[in-house]
């Protein structure tokens, strides 16, 4: 018989799982007892119709145990303060990030279970950000019943401070689309009658109808200016007091100057052309370019987010009386805080007392806890493994280096790329340049040639030589790319990040969590005792069942994978003194089993627990295997039993990956801290030359200049703070989603599904971009310099002009669409 | 061709009321979630169709409602 499946989360059931429960008719096992648990409060709560509606299953089985401690304290006026919002009454207001969401049934079943709860008065998902507004009447529900509720059906819900940015961000959204759709219904009408106007052009008999209709098309498109291009003015008006010529400039002046002579037309009675659909078609093209930009801005900065839910909302305080539970923003420097096992660092500081490890993965990538004692650092944010410590705080709120990190985040996000940058350089020199010509060529005509239509081909040269489709080229191209690759799991944070990764010769992967999985797995067992090798891992797994350190979870699942579980072992109660596995932090545990000591962990530790020889032996014998992995050893009395070898596994995509990048031209390198032997076994597995190890992160930043300085433009693949200088100094750097923030934060790119395999599409899809920009751009400023002399001779009139501007933008609009993906290919692809 | 002189200007006032009831979606915030609402418009948000057996749990949980 095969496997089943948990009917909730679709892990593999273990066998003999006694957790069964009758669900939409018939009986269902389920793979823990939190699965069941969550199973049991859907049905009870009559929401089984998730189970019919739901596309996907949960990433994983929900964890009984743990926020649900402290809860009560979200309940507290101080805790409450920083994100609940008072709205009249008893009524308050909050949001909340939802984790565990995968399909519209979650949303589904998450909104009908908490507003079944009296009280509450509102619960509203939004399923693209994965956050819930709730309103309740705190005098008949409280804030932490209503998180239960949302815990009880399998989903975790934090408080989060919308703040200020999310605001800001929802302000310059609708801003954006006000004006846009002002402008579009605007140029639509304008459209409209500048269709009769250009037919019914020099009609006899119709001047009355002609110069209505002209007055209708003013009506219309004086909001469209004044109110949706009121951006463009602004930001010229800003750059002009700078002394500086943006892209803003031309595009203003154009507006305005175009605006305004048919004004002047219109009221005059002149019976010359009026533009009005030339400005308004301006307006809405270049307002839809730089929405699009904003949305994807918008959406690389949510990337980010989490940050903020590293830190507890809760700390143990120990005060001269006892423990005491305070809200994270109470505490100051010298107070002693209490950190359990499970539970996060809630501030910098140093270890009092206590020795347990703790997982820096956050900061520094590494996948192996560290040992922390006595006078050791703790970093808030990272979590505490084995045992409890006493800290005391040093530093809180906005000294932490979480916060420096979010500060760095906020001002990376703000930063403008250095394309546009240049672009803007660029325009400043080519819009100087045509309004001096304008003003040349129009004084010209004034003096020398025919007053009366100077002002026209000064118009027209304006109007032609508007830098639209030069605006609109980059931004246009990178939108349409962005958005592609956004699809397939690739995030670009920076806008010049393409443009680095379409010219790159070079590509470094860091080892561990980026061409692996980051993770422990049991790549070989040597049986050195009388127990066979099943039951050796099964007595590791004992020994190391409920431990949340990487090491007894790779046990773990290798015990599964051998199917070990049909007679678990107690390692439980059956030593006089003792009542289960001690653990001795950095080393390894002992415990009892079947009546004997034992103990797992590193070969040294074990060494001591066996006699002389044998303990000799088993550190040759370790010291053989070290460079295949981590070597774990277990050991009784009587001697050694086994040695474990644990591997970090290879990412499934690896080799694909590899492969496709050296068949695009890449000249491909592995640095890495870890030892020089399994990075260079690891490289020739997947067929990669330059394989270093042992770096430091100065080593690699020297290496990586070294490889800069023959020529090479080098991108970086990484995940750990480690890599945080090197990737912002390579020509692009791509991080990991699963790696740490600090390395997001220095990237220009994002691989948010962890899948390798994106890379060469990425790669494709930046070259391609490279290319449109260089089309467009080749193709506006051609346009231009046969457009201009001809509008300065007085060939071509304002309305051919604006004709011909609003065709060359459109073209370099059309192009830059292609970039976007035909269909939906999703990331799928190519692997 | 008078005709106009009333069918353009009813026409800017289709325009304005499209606008202002654009304007209104924008503040009513229809465009902040534009993939929740294309997934809810599926699930019945009716009670379950089928009875279920256990008459006591429903009229608790009618009740909690």
């Amino acid at each position: 018989m095969t496997r089943e499946a948990c009917y909730h989360c679709g892990l593999p059931v273990p066998r003999g799982s006694a957790f069964r429960r009758v669900v939409l008719g018939e009986e269902r096992a389920f793979c823990c007892p939190g699965c069941l648990a969550v199973a049991g409060a859907i049905v009870e709560a009559g929401l089984e119709d998730y189970y019919r509606h739901r596309t996907e299953t949960p990433d994983g089985p929900p964890d009984p145990l743990a926020p649900l401690a402290g809860l009560d304290l979200y309940d507290t006026e101080q805790v409450q303060r920083s994100f609940v919002h008072v709205a009249e009454g008893d009524v308050r207001e909050a949001s909340l990030m939802l984790e565990g969401i995968t399909c519209a049934a979650c949303v589904w079943l998450s909104e009908r279970h908490v507003k079944a709860l009296p009280g509450v008065l509102d619960f509203s998902v939004n399923y693209s950000t994965h956050r819930a507004r709730v309103r309740w009447d705190t005098s008949r529900v409280q804030l932490s019943r209503i998180l239960q509720a949302v815990h009880e059906i399998g989903y975790r819900a934090h408080p989060f401070d919308p703040g200020r940015q999310e605001a800001s961000f929802k302000r310059e959204r609708d801003r954006a689309l006000r004006r846009l759709a002002v402008a579009g219904l605007g140029m639509m009408q304008v459209m409209m009658i500048a269709v009769a106007l250009w037919l019914g052009h020099g009609a006899a008999g119709q001047e009355d109808m002609m110069h209505f209709l002209r007055w209708v098309a003013l009506f219309i498109a004086t909001p469209v200016v004044v109110y949706a291009g009121a951006g463009f003015f602004t930001s010229a008006w800003r750059d002009v007091r700078q002394r500086r010529l943006g892209m803003d400039v031309p595009v203003a002046l154009a507006i305005g100057s175009t605006y305004l002579a048919s004004v002047w037309a219109t009221v005059t009675g002149s019976h010359e052309h009026v533009y009005f659909e030339s400005v308004t078609m301006f307006v809405f093209f270049l307002l839809t370019g730089r929405y699009l930009e904003m949305a994807a801005r918008q959406r690389a900065g949510q990337a980010t987010e989490a940050l903020g839910r590293l830190l507890p909302a809760v700390a143990t305080r120990l005060t001269d009386t006892g423990e005491e539970q305070v809200p994270v923003t109470e505490l100051s420097p010298g107070d002693r805080v209490r950190i359990r096992p499970g539970e996060p660092v809630p501030a910098d500081g140093v270890v009092e007392s206590g020795r347990s490890s703790v997982d820096e993965s956050l900061l520094t990538g590494e996948s192996l806890p560290r040992a922390r004692g006595r006078g050791d650092g703790l970093t808030g944010g990272t979590v505490n493994v084995e045992s409890p410590l006493v800290m005391r705080v040093e530093q809180v709120g906005a000294d932490t280096v979480l916060s420096a990190i979010q500060r760095l985040l906020d001002r990376a996000q703000t930063q403008k790329p250095r394309l546009a940058v240049m672009a803007e350089r660029g325009t400043g020199w080519f819009v100087g340049t045509v309004l001096v010509l304008t003003a040349l060529v129009g004084l010209v005509w004034w003096w020398w040639i025919d007053p009366a239509r100077a002002f026209w081909v000064m118009v027209a040269m304006l109007v032609v030589s508007c830098p639209c489709a030069l605006a609109l080229a980059t931004p246009a191209a990178i939108t349409a790319a962005t958005g592609a690759l956004t699809g397939r799991g690739l995030l670009t944070a920076r806008g010049e990040a393409l443009e680095g990764l379409a010219s790159v010769t070079d590509m470094v992967f860091d080892k561990t969590g980026t061409l692996t999985e980051g993770r422990l797995s049991v790549r070989d067992v040597e049986v050195l005792g009388s127990l066979d090798r099943s039951g050796c891992v099964q007595m590791a797994a004992a020994l190391e069942v409920g431990s949340g350190h990487p090491v007894a979870r790779a046990l773990v699942e290798a015990a599964e994978g051998e199917r070990a579980w049909e007679r678990p072992l107690a390692a439980k109660g059956e030593a006089p003194e003792d009542d289960g596995p001690r653990t001795f932090p950095g080393l390894g545990v002992e415990g009892w089993v079947h009546g004997r000591r034992v103990r797992l962990g590193s070969p040294r530790f074990v060494a001591e627990l066996v006699s002389g020889e044998a303990g000799g032996h088993l550190l040759d014998m370790a010291r053989q295997h070290a460079h295949h992995g981590t070597v774990i050893a277990l050991g009784d009395e009587s001697g050694p039993l086994a040695l474990f070898t644990l591997e970090d596994r290879l990412r499934p995509d690896a080799l694909f990956t590899v492969q496709a990048l050296k068949e695009r031209g890449l000249n491909l390198h592995v640095f890495s801290g870890d030892d020089p032997v399994t990075v260079r076994r690891l490289a020739r597995e997947l067929g990669i030359d330059d394989a270093r190890g042992g770096l430091t992160p100065a080593d690699k930043l020297e290496a990586l200049e070294a490889l800069e300085a023959e020529g090479a433009r080098v991108a970086m693949v990484g995940d750990g703070v480690n890599d945080a200088p090197v990737l912002s100094r390579a020509t692009v750097s791509v991080a990991m989603a699963g790696g740490t923030q600090l390395a997001q934060a220095s990237a220009d790119m994002i691989l948010y599904r962890d899948q390798l395999a994106v890379l060469p599409a990425g790669l494709d899809k930046a070259r391609e971009t490279s290319r449109v920009i260089r089309q467009n751009i080749g193709w506006a400023i051609g346009y231009n310099s046969i457009a201009l002399p001809v509008a300065a001779v007085g060939l071509i009139t304002p309305w051919i002009a604006a004709l011909g501007m609003s065709l060359s933008s459109l073209l370099v609009v059309v192009n830059a669409l292609r970039l976007r993906d035909q269909g939906l290919t999703g990331g799928s692809d190519g692997t | 061709m008078n005709i106009l002189y009333l069918l353009i200007p009813l026409g800017i006032i289709f325009m304005a009321v499209i606008l202002a009831a654009f304007l209104w979606t924008v503040r009513a915030g229809q465009y902040d979630d534009m993939e929740g609402p294309a997934h809810r418009i599926l699930m019945d948000d009716d009670d379950p169709r089928i009875p279920r057996r256990d008459p006591a749990s429903r009229e608790q949980h009618e009740e909690d409602r």
